[in-house]
Order: C-alpha cells, then sequence, then structure tokens
C-alpha cells in the first residue's frame, strides 16, 4: 500500500531553505511562519532543512522535530500532486460525508492520509473546513467545493488530476 | 451602472459562484458592474446573486451558471421576476427574524473598500473609543454584558480590565480566529465578509488595555479566509487604521496575521499561546491566566473572534443598546450557525432566549432529507446530541449547561433519523485521541480505550460490563483533563448514551466509520 513517505525531496535546496529562514527571523515566534514557508516551497518540510532551522532560532533539533510532528499539516514528504482535503467532522457526515469519503477512498483504492501509487491523489483528512451549511465539503488543491456526494467528489478529483 | 453582487464567501465559492460571476460578466453587458461580497448567511441558496435597483437590492438564489442567460432575459438586472426570484434579502423571513449586530454588514458590503465600511456604520465604535478614557472603554464593554463566543462564556469586560491593570512594558491582544468546531463558520465569514471589523474590534481592544500589538492565529483550513484578511491588513494599515499613529491620534496598533498548522487543541487559549510562540501547541496549566502571563509572558488579551468583533457595534450604539437584547446573564446576540442534515442552513444572527426548538424546526426548518430530526448537536465535537424531547431549551449559556449542553461557539448540526448515535459516540472518542496535546493520560490513552469499548459494545460484547467501563471512562475524563477536549468528550459520548440507549443496544448495527 502507498504510503506517507515513499516520495525524496527531489527540489531540495539549501540556498532556498536558508532564504526562507531568513526572511521570517524578523517575526515574534517565526518557527510556524518558517515551517509553513518551507512546506510552501518543497511540498514539505525537508528533513534537511531540520537543522537550519534549529541553529537559526537557537533551538534544538528535536524540539523543531517536535514541532513538526505536533502539526496535522506538516509533512515530510510531499504529497501526491493533488491533494485532498476532505473533511471528516459531523456536519459532513449528518449529509452523507462519511459515504462519499468511502466511496472516493475506494475507488481510489487508498485508505486515509495516503497517496496513490502512481503518485496522483493524495487524500487527507480534515476536521472542518467552515462549509458545514453546504456540507460534506473538501478543498481539493485548495478548491473549496460543498454539497458533494461520492460522485461530485470523484469528479471535481478528476477535474484536478486531467492533464 | 447597474451594481451586481455575487458573494465571494468560499461557502458560496464551493457551490459554484465564480462560474456564475464569470458568465455575468460575459454576458450582463456594458454598464454592468459585479461587486464580490461576503455572504448574506443564507448558505442553503448560494450562489446568492443580488442586483441594485431603486426597489433595495433583489435577491436571486441559488443560482448556476446554466441559469444566467435564463434570468438576464427574464429582467434580472432590473429586479424582475423569476422562479429564483428571492426579493429583497432583508424582508426574507430567515432574515427578518435576525438581530444583525455584529454580522450587520456582513454580505451587504465590499469587504476589502473601506468607503463602504465608513458608508456602513464603520469606525464609529474606534472613534468613540478614541475620545474616551481607556477606563472608560473597558467599562462599557463590560456593561454590554458581553460573554467570550469562543465557548467558555467569560465576560470580555472583565477579562480586559485585568490586563488593563496589569503594569507591563508590552501587552498583546490575540485573537482566537481557530474556529475548529465543526459546525462553526461565524469567525470566517467576518474574515471573508468584513474583515474591518475584527481589525476595528481590536484597535479598539488594544487602546482599552494599553496594548500595542496584535495577532489574529487563524487556521491553515481557511485559505480563502486568510487571503482576504491579508488584503484587509495591507489596505487597513495604508489608510492609517493600524499602524503607528492610529486615525491621526497619537496612538499605535500593529496587527499581525498568523496561520496554525492543523491542531484543534490550538484553539485552546494557552496551546494558541504556545503555538504563537512557534512551540508544541501543548495546553499550559492555569494559574497563571494569560491577562497575566500570556503571549511571550506578557499580560495579552485573547478572545474569540466574534468577541472581538462585537465591540465596534458596543461603542457605536452604547452598552445599553446592545445589553436590552438578550436573556438572563446572556445578553447582547449570538451568531447561531445552522448546519448539516438543516433545509436552511446558515449563519443566523438573535438575541439570546430563543428556543432550541424554534430554531430548529422555524428556522432551520427541519431536516433537509425531509425525515424526522432525530438529534443535533449543539457546540461543536465537544457538544452534548439534543433529542428533539429538549428542544424546549432556550438558547442562554446557563440554560444549556443545566440541561448537560453547551452553546459553545453557536454551531448546531441537525441528523436525521438516520444516524447512528452509537457512531458518533466513537466519533466523539475518536476526535479526541486524534487531536489530544497529549499531556493528561485520560485523554491521550483514556479516549482511545473509549472508542475500543465503544466497539465493543455496539458488536454485542458484555454489554452491560462495557457501558459501565465507558461511563467510568467519561467520569475519568471528565475529572482528570486539563482542559475542555478530554474533558469534555463525556458530553458527546454520554448525551447519546442517555438519549438514545437503543442505538448502544448491541445489535452490531453501527455504521461502519472508515478507520483513520
Ligand atoms: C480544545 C479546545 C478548543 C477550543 N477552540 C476554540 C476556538 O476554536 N475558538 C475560540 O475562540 N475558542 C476556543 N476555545 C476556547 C478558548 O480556550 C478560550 O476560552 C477563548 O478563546 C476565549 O475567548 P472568548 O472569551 O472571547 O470566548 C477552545 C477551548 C478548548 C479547550
Ligand atoms: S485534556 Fe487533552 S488536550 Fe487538554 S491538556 Fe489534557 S491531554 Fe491536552
Ligand atoms: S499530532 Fe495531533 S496530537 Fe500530536
Ligand atoms: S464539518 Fe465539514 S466543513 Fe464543517
Amino acid at each position: 500500500m502507498a504510503s506517507k513517505t515513499t516520495n525524496l525531496v527531489a527540489d531540495w535546496d539549501p540556498n532556498r531553505a536558508a532564504a526562507i529562514i531568513n526572511a521570517h527571523l524578523g517575526l515574534e515566534g517565526p518557527a510556524l511562519p518558517i515551517l509553513h514557508g518551507l512546506q510552501a516551497a518543497f511540498g514539505c518540510v525537508p528533513s534537511e532543512a531540520i537543522p537550519m532551522v534549529a541553529k537559526a532560532l537557537n533551538r534544538s533539533r528535536a524540539e523543531i522535530h517536535g514541532v513538526v510532528t505536533f502539526y496535522h499539516d506538516f509533512r515530510e514528504a510531499p504529497a501526491g500532486k493533488t491533494v485532498v482535503k476532505l473533511c471528516r467532522a459531523e456536519a459532513c457526515q449528518a449529509v452523507g460525508g462519511r459515504e462519499a469519503a468511502s466511496f472516493l477512498l475506494a475507488s481510489l483504492g487508498i485508505g486515509w492520509g495516503e497517496t496513490t501509487p502512481d503518485g496522483a491523489v493524495t487524500v487527507e483528512a480534515v476536521y472542518c473546513l467552515g462549509l458545514c451549511a453546504a456540507a460534506p465539503a473538501a478543498l481539493v488543491n485548495g478548491q473549496p467545493h460543498g454539497r458533494l456526494d461520492g460522485m461530485s467528489l470523484i469528479e471535481a478529483v478528476a477535474e484536478e488530476t486531467q492533464p | 451602472m447597474i451594481r451586481l453582487f455575487v458573494p465571494k464567501d468560499v461557502s458560496a465559492l464551493a457551490v459554484g459562484a465564480d462560474r456564475v460571476a464569470k458568465v455575468l460578466t460575459q454576458q450582463a453587458g456594458e454598464g454592468v458592474q459585479i461587486v464580490r461580497t461576503g455572504s448574506r448567511g443564507m448558505t442553503w441558496l448560494e450562489p446568492l446573486i443580488e442586483v441594485e435597483t431603486p426597489e433595495g437590492r433583489i435577491a436571486y438564489g441559488p443560482v448556476t451558471p446554466a441559469d444566467v442567460p435564463e434570468l438576464l432575459a427574464a429582467g434580472l438586472l432590473s429586479g424582475a421576476d423569476h422562479p429564483l426570484r428571492i426579493g429583497r434579502p432583508e424582508d426574507h423571513p430567515f432574515m427578518v427574524r435576525q438581530t444583525r449586530l455584529t454580522f450587520a454588514r456582513c454580505g451587504i458590503v465590499d469587504p476589502l473598500s473601506l468607503d463602504d465600511y465608513r458608508a456602513h456604520g464603520g469606525l464609529e465604535g474606534l472613534t468613540k473609543a478614541l475620545a474616551m478614557s481607556p477606563e472608560a472603554v473597558v467599562a462599557e464593554v463590560t456593561a454590554s454584558g458581553l460573554r467570550g463566543r469562543g465557548g467558555a462564556g467569560f465576560p470580555t469586560g472583565i477579562k480586559w480590565k485585568t490586563v488593563a491593570d496589569a503594569a507591563a512594558d508590552r501587552k498583546y491582544i490575540v485573537c482566537n480566529a481557530d474556529e475548529g468546531d465543526s459546525g462553526t463558520f461565524a469567525d470566517r465569514m467576518i474574515l471573508e465578509g468584513d474583515p474591518f471589523c475584527l481589525i476595528e474590534g481590536m484597535v479598539i481592544a488594544g487602546l482599552a488595555v494599553g496594548a500595542t500589538k496584535g495577532f489574529v492565529y487563524s487556521r491553515s483550513e481557511y485559505p480563502h479566509a486568510n487571503v482576504t484578511f491579508t488584503e484587509a491588513l495591507i489596505l487597513a494599515r495604508e489608510a492609517g487604521l493600524i499602524g503607528p499613529d492610529i486615525l491621526d491620534s497619537g496612538r499605535s496598533f500593529e496587527l499581525e496575521l498568523r496561520v496554525g498548522a492543523g491542531a484543534y487543541v490550538c484553539g485552546e487559549e494557552t496551546a494558541l499561546l504556545e503555538s504563537l510562540e512557534g512551540k508544541r501547541g501543548m495546553v499550559r496549566a492555569k494559574p497563571p491566566l494569560p491577562a497575566h502571563v500570556g503571549l511571550f509572558g506578557k499580560p495579552t488579551v485573547i478572545n474569540n473572534l466574534v468577541s472581538l468583533a462585537s465591540v465596534p457595534v458596543i461603542l457605536a450604539k452604547g452598552a445599553k443598546a446592545y445589553a436590552d437584547y438578550g436573556l438572563g446573564r446572556s445578553r447582547g446576540t449570538m451568531p447561531i450557525q445552522i448546519a448539516g442534515n438543516a433545509k436552511y442552513t446558515g449563519l443566523f444572527e438573535a438575541a439570546f432566549g430563543i428556543t432550541l426548538g424554534e430554531i430548529i424546526e422555524t428556522v432551520a426548518g427541519g431536516t433537509l432529507s425531509g425525515r424526522p430530526v432525530k438529534a443535533v448537536q449543539c457546540g461543536g465535537p465537544l457538544g452534548a446530541y439534543f433529542p428533539p424531547s429538549l428542544f424546549d431549551t432556550p438558547y442562554d449559556y446557563e440554560a444549556f449547561t443545566a440541561r448537560d449542553g453547551l452553546i459553545g461557539h453557536g454551531g448546531i448540526v441537525v441528523f436525521d433519523d438516520s444516524v447512528q448515535m452509537g457512531a458518533q459516540a466513537r466519533f466523539a472518542m475518536e476526535f479526541c485521541a486524534i487531536e489530544s496535546c497529549g499531556k493528561c493520560t485520560p485523554c491521550r490513552i483514556g479516549s482511545t480505550r473509549g472508542v475500543e469499548v465503544i466497539d465493543k459494545i455496539m458488536a454485542g460484547t458484555e454489554r452491560a460490563a462495557n457501558m459501565a467501563v465507558l461511563e467510568d471512562l467519561c467520569q475519568t475524563l471528565k475529572y482528570g483533563s486539563l482542559c475542555a477536549l478530554g474533558g469534555f468528550t463525556p458530553y458527546p459520548v454520554m448525551s447519546a448514551v442517555r438519549h438514545f440507549p437503543d442505538d448502544f443496544n448491541g445489535s452490531g448495527t453501527s455504521a461502519k466509520v472508515p478507520a483513520e
């Protein structure tokens, strides 16, 4: 089965990472903005960046690693090309969210948090997108979709994955 | 120039508002301006478009791109009749029943126009606050009776006074916009639909307590809101609403947006402060209170977004005008968010005191599916499930507490009779396990035990004995947890057990939840 760690950070660039870190050092509490910046650039927080962040912030590597692993968003390897953030929370459950999710996962042949073997799609569980009045809801590559069912969810994903 | 209004609120985008705007731009012709707004909060009607006419704005919805040619042919631009015509939004029964104070501008103004903001009463509160002493501003907020809208319902004025009275070289205002509760989107609607209102409220808070720096802690699940709010901050800085010299008063206030990283527990105020400081979002033991030792060790006001966004109207209209609404110790209005399996979903701002039954049956119109309501979960994932037999409960902090529930951040999720309450109880435990910060054993381990025990009950394994284990576990969680994540998870679980015992009968009919 596909897993979270099959991909490598192909475009790792220490200079780029250093620039991202430096750009945020003037902020109060810069750690999260730095980690978000790294993930936006590399698709994950590359392990190579951890000692750099630790040094810049005068904290231990273990501490920074602890921060990265605490938050559900931060990945240690890049996700698939299309990321589906699919809501699993109660308002979506109330209008068929579980069924829509099962339908998508079964059709992709993966489980929550997994990536298809071809690296095309990752499905991540999120707990509420604030779209609970238009549920079930998902963000597909950042695009919002509401009032979903299994079919329309698959269509939304297909729209993003087709060339 | 004819003006058409199309919401840009993410709930409208999720059902095609951008595509509707695009077709309108192509087909409406010359002399038509399309203004993007926030949402009115009638989400079931989204995309809800409006046209400005001499009779006021006339709304149509829900509009699909395919409806546009026909709408234009029917005379959309003059507000003509059509099956999708709603009429004036403010005359719609869903709106007529509301008292829009905090959300007065939402869905009406261009969220990124300060001129529009001023034209609709914006900055009146701040202008008044600048002419008052800080003590008088705090006194006004206290007199309004405003209580925290984030869940705990603590009086906002008293919190502010504590920070105002603390001596320090630096103080902070932190806006808790980590709106993680399922069924809630009020914070998001302000960020997207009336961002200057939050900025104004935070500047007033800064003036009142002597803080010169503020942070808005939003969530990564709200990318659209974060984009809009970032733009609003730039405009506010350019206009001198924030910065070194607020509206030429000589007073300063700086404001930054920060975005979380997917951790429900970071909505808890001390975990949020840890996160802002760049640490793991672990809950801090209290005391000390954030008001004394908060962000970076400095006295800090941390308030929910709706609490802060209610301050401008309180200052503008006066504490009494606000306190005149409500019931008992719940003064003013609450943005009630109706979600899930309801016919009329959206945001309903009302004075406290309306009953749960009125909200569900009249305002929400029952279920979307048309089947009977079986349960409603109030106050997010840590809130109780209410059966229809408790629908006489008035919407009021104390009345909900008296029935082992909470109003929380104002979310109400409606379920029809196809819901299996054992599965809902299981999810509550599972959610606690996923989101636990890990500090307390009952929350970290007990929640996983809870999932296993509920699975056994649902499978019919030693039902009575396992029910007793579940009750015990809930007691341990309730009394052995540092924060409400562990402490309140028993509410949804035990309310499901108590009100829907048949759903725990061990017949093994639990709706199968996909494993995490
Ligand atoms: C697990 C947990 C999650 C919370 N999530 C939020 C939240 O998303 N937004 C919020 O304003 N308060 C949240 N709270 C409540 C905050 O701790 C705090 O009471 C609130 O920010 C205070 O602001 P207020 O007085 O204006 O309500 C949460 C509490 C707990 C225990
Ligand atoms: S109850 Fe849970 S989330 Fe709250 S402090 Fe304890 S372990 Fe952390
Ligand atoms: S990562 Fe979610 S609690 Fe640790
Ligand atoms: S519960 Fe799914 S979007 Fe809020």
